[in-house]
């Protein structure tokens, strides 16, 4: 039997399938969230890469902001929970998980086994996310996957003060229209977000081992600043993004 | 866990009557020419109120408003029609609509427009320009006491002395106003029944700290009203003292208005999301959460005999006391609530109140051993809120604390 868990996010939809023992065997990902055909699309992509069909999946378990809008699913779990125990087996012995998705970035403490022991989250405010990366990467003119080399090519970082998106982007503008590199104003919004995500992160602090999830944790470069800024090591995976819906297929498989 | 068997408040009615009918008698005040003051929730009441004096109360009123549906076309008239900012604290807007348009939109909790204005700081600096603008567009009297931020531990006698000259002078001021003489054995009296009410409110909250609890923490919000509007007054003695025998009913007879299962028990940090009071109290019922702890007891319910005692009871306010004596409130409380974790407001509209919390739900955290989760919203403006958001940190809290519990058995 298969065991399905599905991360209805707010800007991209994942789906994670694992077998018996929890080894992933297929994997999807939409672009979309809750109330569009995401979510159908990640889950058929998964079940062809596992070549398993629906009716071999035991049991399903929805997380993420979209949760309650999967009909499909058995069981309910919050992304808090499912990144909590999908980094517990992608990085064993974690004791401290950084996770920055579309809408939000958290901090989470795990305990000894691997359970949530506590958490902080942004506030009500895209700054520090993957949106305002989004919104940065929309200003450079490139898509948000470059803005690692950009950064790799800057020699000095131009401080980006402003902490709301909005602000930001016409500060950025106005870095660029004064003749500053891209290259060294992307490095400035990366010191950035760094700056933020550090802050939440001392908010709960920081028990090493550190991982890294969700999108952004494959911008090297940011994370690379990142474990400057905090003075430990950071992990990640490239099922980085993925994360949540592991966590809830594992949830599934545990049920 | 015992389940209690569901049971339906009448004592907390006759206390919604009291609250009631401090905005009903004010409406007939002032048809009969008597004079109606706005006070700020934490004035002195005893002072105006030995006066005779019909007092109402903005903070209470914005909130009834908020909580009817009405906070967001108050907010607007305030920002697109009297110029004031949207950060201005959302009490403060819907007070200055509703005194720039004299009603309500759908008349959500009509009050009488003031003759003169009462202000205390002892909660907020946002009071002083409030009610300064109050008085200024209004063109009527304000009597103010500044009661400073308190960065000691203790109220010391330099600050006692401080606040009780203002007392005189409001006294002094209040007799030229509605020129009449201070009553000093009226006062006395006042000062007995309120502190009677205190205490009575005091016992009432204390009722949370049986497990399970034989209400639901959210009644408080509610009732809150008449520990902040008519502290002085008999009837709401009678009330609340109804309210706690009640309580004891309860307990003998194993009720609750708390409905379903106790699971869990936490603390509930900040002024409620008024606007979205069913949401955020069914996300938490729902999950079989109750509130048990909540700092408004000790808010309201002050002891004193004379003006000094008055004094430094007043400069004692939570707002206005250092983070060391507002966490070891905080520590009391939770360790009386017997709670398994916590809920902090961040309140976009109440800086004062939410720019320490993050540094306070850290120390209870790390004090008590228990989880503090924090939450961004406004006690009445419902753009500042998303409920989503305030779900996925809920489910956290109670995922940690469901896994806290299994750790200990
Ligand atoms: S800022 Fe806070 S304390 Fe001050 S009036 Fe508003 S809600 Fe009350």
């Amino acid at each position: 039997m298969f065991y399905l868990g599905m991360d209805v996010g707010s800007t991209a939809t994942k789906c994670i399938v694992v077998d018996g023992s929890g080894t992933i065997v297929g994997k999807g990902l939409a672009r979309g969230g809750a109330g569009t055909k995401a979510p159908a699309a990640a889950e058929a992509e998964a079940l062809a890469q596992a070549q398993v069909s629906e009716s071999e999946i035991e049991t399903i378990c929805a997380t993420g902001y979209g949760r309650h809008l999967f009909d499909q699913a058995n069981m309910e779990k919050s992304e808090l929970s499912c990144h909590a125990k999908g980094a517990s087996r992608l990085f064993p012995g974690v004791r401290t998980v950084i996770d920055i998705g579309g809408q939000d970035a958290k901090v989470l403490r795990l305990g000894v086994g691997g359970s949530l022991e506590n958490f902080a989250m942004n506030d009500k405010c895209a700054a520090g996310t993957g949106r305002f990366l989004d919104v940065m990467a929309g200003v450079f003119g490139c898509d948000v996957s470059e803005l690692s080399d950009y950064d790799r090519q800057s020699d000095h970082s131009v401080s980006i003060s402003s902490t709301c998106t909005v602000f930001a982007e016409s500060e950025v503008i106005s870095k660029l229209a004064s003749g500053e590199s891209i290259y060294d104003v992307a490095a400035g919004v990366h010191d950035s977000v760094v700056d933020r995500t550090a802050g939440l992160a001392n908010r709960l602090g920081i028990v090493p081992p550190v991982a890294m999830t969700g999108g952004v944790a494959l911008n090297d470069a940011l994370r690379e600043r990142l474990e400057k800024k905090i003075g430990y090591p950071i992990q990640t995976s490239e099922l980085a993004q993925f994360n949540g819906a592991f966590g809830a297929a594992i949830y599934a498989l545990e049920a | 866990m015992t389940e209690l068997t569901p049971a339906k408040s009448v004592a907390g009615k006759v206390v919604a009557a009291v609250a009631n009918n401090v905005y009903e008698s004010a409406i007939e005040a002032k048809k009969n020419g008597e004079k109606i003051a706005w006070i700020s929730s934490n004035f002195p009441q005893e002072i105006p109120t030995a006066f005779g004096l019909h007092c109402v109360y903005p903070e209470s009123q914005a909130a009834a408003i908020s909580a009817k549906g009405a906070g967001q076309t108050m907010c607007e008239h305030a920002e697109n029609e009297l110029g004031l900012s949207n950060d201005i604290c959302a009490y403060a807007r819907i007070s200055q609509a509703y005194a720039d348009l004299g009603k309500c939109p759908n008349g959500e909790r009509e009050m009488p427009l003031p003759d003169l204005v009462l202000c205390c700081n002892n909660i907020c600096d946002c009071m002083f320009k409030w009610y300064e603008n109050l008085a200024r567009t209004l063109n009527i009297p304000i009597v103010m006491i500044d009661v400073p931020f308190n960065n000691k531990f203790d109220v010391d006698d330099k600050r006692i002395k401080y606040i009780r000259g203002q007392f005189d002078q409001a006294i002094k001021q209040l007799e030229g106003i509605l020129g009449q003489k201070f009553d000093e054995k009226k006062f006395e009296e006042v000062c007995k029944i309120s502190s009677q009410v205190g205490e009575e409110w005091l016992k009432a909250t204390k009722y949370l700290n049986y497990k399970p609890a034989p209400y639901k923490g959210f009644d408080l919000f509610n009732h809150m009203a008449v520990a902040t509007m008519a502290r002085g007054q008999k009837e709401s003695l009678e009330a609340f003292k109804e309210f706690n025998a009640e309580c004891e009913q309860f307990i003998k007879e194993h009720k609750s208005t708390f409905k379903g299962d106790e699971k869990h028990r936490i603390m509930f940090e900040g002024i409620a999301c008024w606007p979205y009071l069913g949401v955020t109290y069914k996300t938490l019922k729902n999950m079989g959460v109750n509130v048990t702890s909540c700092v408004y007891g000790p808010s309201f319910a002050f002891t004193y005999k004379n003006l000094d005692e008055m004094a430094a009871a007043y400069a004692s306010m939570p707002n206005a006391t250092n983070l060391e004596r507002a966490t070891q409130l905080r520590e009391e409380l939770c360790q009386e609530g017997k709670v398994d974790g916590g809920l902090v407001h961040i309140n976009r509209s109440c800086k004062m109140w939410s720019s320490f919390m993050p540094e306070m739900a850290r120390r209870i955290s790390r004090d008590l051993d228990i989880p503090v989760v924090m939450f961004d919203g406004d006690q009445s403006d419902p753009r500042n809120f998303s409920e989503e958001q305030y779900v996925t940190r809920v489910q956290g809290l109670v995922e940690i604390m469901d896994s806290n519990a299994k750790k200990g058995e």
